[in-house]
């Protein structure tokens, strides 16, 4: 999925997640900064890669404000971001799975 | 005879006048305003503090407090060092102090728990010595064991009479019960009161008395009742908070012990304080009263008191304004000291008649040891408060807490830092089921016939990390920044300082 703008999904609540991506022409960098970073940074790192590789993004920046969300929490914001900033209404769900 | 009236008699000195011999002058010659001095400063000087001893303060203002950071602050300014310092407990906002810790004026530190920058500085290596923390029985248990030897206690209160006869529901401040105080007043070699206002001769009633207290010091403000209730002891309407709550209470139904005249105690912490407001009509259906409750006093527990529901409120520490109203305008809401609520060494502490008792947790583990004092993070962020005295003591101890906290799983396989064993944990409520102790097979029997959904312990450990996936391990460094004591004296855990 190609990216055409800046977007944010989420929010700064606890348990969910603020993210902002932004396009580019390097490769993908993922920042994140979780107040739960030290027992579970490799596993938000992990689901969100997992996310972008299944919607095919390669390359931009995405920044990450996690309040500790749950997995399922963190796919949709993902999902919802990486839409937004291709501007895509139609949902693939194959690629949401 | 005339000279039998100059007697002398071997080893007993002659007497030489009325006020000759006794330290303060008595009859007309008596100042009534003795013990008031102009300030702190004087005070303090008067007292004979030197570097190297150890220095008191009691903690009913929670967040509001103003006299411990006050003393500190003054105690610097004036050149001492090295002095160990022994509040009943600490709390976020005396992260002041951090400086006069780097400064070499406090070199010890003795405290039921820490919070905030504070408590983050402390588990970052702030201290050379390891803090001790210790319950609030265990603390007067440390004391009366000479481990803790109190020089000077400094002691705020609203009002204070000339001689120091002081209550906690006097004045403008009030904090209500001066349980802490009432301690360091018995045991500190000297005393000086901070207090609000002087008001006539005899304040009643005397909480802290009169033989008790050296020195008094009229100072702007003491503390400020409003924050009493921030923090650990608020009340929630967290719909989760509640959920558990009402679990708790169906718990507390049908555990045994819902007799007529039963005792309670609920701790600080949403769920455990929300908890009273669902027994109400428990007790009315059953046609039962509950003959007494202990604490950690809450509006919700004067609320049932006030409705004729509770005979007696047996008050340490008043959590909010209404206890403190309750404790001034209740004939039987009763103010006990830390010692009488309990002291391990006490000739009689009341948790030892104690039925139920509601507690938090920030990890409970698989043998139902729960951590109330470091985060998930390592970090010191809490109290021991009365958890290891109240679950030691009641028939049975109710720990309740959400299964998760965010991403972080209440329910763990160790807890960080043990600070009540499991051996007296009995029953863990959560939002998804209930667990009870294998050393309570009675409880557990008595919930299932209720028809309460009670599942392994291991069950609700493998719900958690379904939902959160499981923790990587913490990072420790080598130093060791805490003694966890159990309220009998002995350690019971230590805290290490956390990785960079």
């Amino acid at each position: 999925m190609l990216l055409k703008q800046e977007a944010l999904a989420g929010t700064l609540e606890s348990s969910d997640l603020f993210i902002r991506i932004t396009p580019s022409d390097d490769p993908l960098e993922i920042v994140i900064e979780s107040e739960v970073l030290h027992q579970f940074g490799k596993q938000i790192r992990a689901t969100v890669e997992e996310v972008l590789d299944h919607l095919g993004v390669t390359t931009g920046t995405l920044i990450i404000q996690d309040k500790g969300a749950l997995d399922c929490t963190i796919r949709a914001r993902v999902q919802a971001a990486v839409m937004r900033a291709a501007g895509e209404t139609t949902l693939d769900w194959e690629a949401l799975k | 005879m005339a000279s039998d009236r100059n007697p002398q008699v071997a080893g007993l000195a002659p007497f030489a006048g009325f006020n000759a011999k006794i330290p303060f002058a008595t009859g007309p010659e008596a100042n009534g305003d003795r013990k008031i001095l102009p300030d702190l400063e004087e005070a303090i000087r008067r007292t004979g503090l030197k570097d190297g001893m150890t220095v008191s303060f009691h903690h009913a203002f929670r967040e509001g407090d103003k006299v411990i950071n006050l003393v500190v602050e003054t105690l610097a300014r004036m050149g001492f060092k090295d002095l160990t310092l022994a509040p009943s407990s600490l709390l976020g906002i005396n992260a002041a102090i951090i400086p006069n810790i780097q400064s070499g004026v406090i070199r010890k530190l003795f405290t039921s728990g820490l919070r905030g920058k504070l408590g983050e500085a402390i588990s970052n290596g702030l201290m050379d010595e390891p803090v001790t923390f210790h319950s609030h029985g265990g603390r007067v248990a440390l004391i009366e064991q000479g481990e803790i030897e109190i020089d000077v206690a400094f002691l705020g209160v609203s009002a204070c009479d000339p001689f120091g006869n002081a209550n906690g529901v006097s004045g403008r401040s009030w904090c209500g019960s001066l349980g802490y105080a009432m301690v360091d007043a018995m045991y500190a070699d000297k005393v000086v009161m901070l207090t609000e206002e002087i008001v006539p001769f005899p304040n009643n009633p005397a909480s802290i008395r009169q033989d008790q207290v050296d020195w008094i010091v009229q100072v702007e403000e003491v503390g400020d009742p409003a924050k009493i209730s921030v923090g650990a002891a608020r009340a929630t309407t967290n719909p989760r908070e509640l959920l558990i709550a009402k679990l708790c209470a169906e718990v507390m139904e049908h555990a045994g012990y819902f007799e007529d005249g039963f005792s309670m105690q609920t701790g600080t912490g949403g769920s455990s304080t929300a908890t009273s407001r669902f027994l109400e009509h428990r007790m009315r259906a059953k046609g039962i009263k509950a003959g007494w409750a202990l604490g950690g006093q809450t509006g919700g527990m004067v609320d049932l008191h006030e409705k004729g529901l509770i005979g007696t409120l047996v008050d340490t520490q008043s959590f909010d304004a209404v206890a403190a109203r309750s404790l001034q305008a209740n004939a039987s809401h009763m103010e006990i000291s830390t010692q009488f609520y309990a002291s391990p060494l006490s000739k009689g502490a009341t948790v030892d008649r104690l039925d139920m008792v509601i507690l938090s947790a920030l990890e409970i583990d698989l043998n139902f040891n729960v951590n109330v004092l470091t985060g998930s993070d390592g970090v010191v962020r809490g109290a021991i408060g009365g958890h290891a005295d109240t679950a030691a003591g009641a028939n049975l101890s109710i720990v309740v807490g959400p299964l998760l906290r965010t991403r972080i799983p209440t329910v763990v396989e160790q807890v960080t830092t043990r600070v009540t064993p499991g051996e007296t944990v009995g029953v863990l409520v959560t939002e998804h089921g209930i667990a009870v102790n294998p050393n309570r097979p009675d409880v557990a029997e008595r919930l299932k016939a209720a028809g309460l959904p009670v599942k392994p312990i291991g069950d609700l450990y493998q719900r958690a990390i379904s939902l959160s996936g499981k923790p990587e391990p913490l990072e420790f460094l080598d130093n060791v920044v805490g003694h966890v004591r159990y309220r009998d004296g002995t350690i019971i855990d230590t805290v290490r300082q956390i990785a960079p």
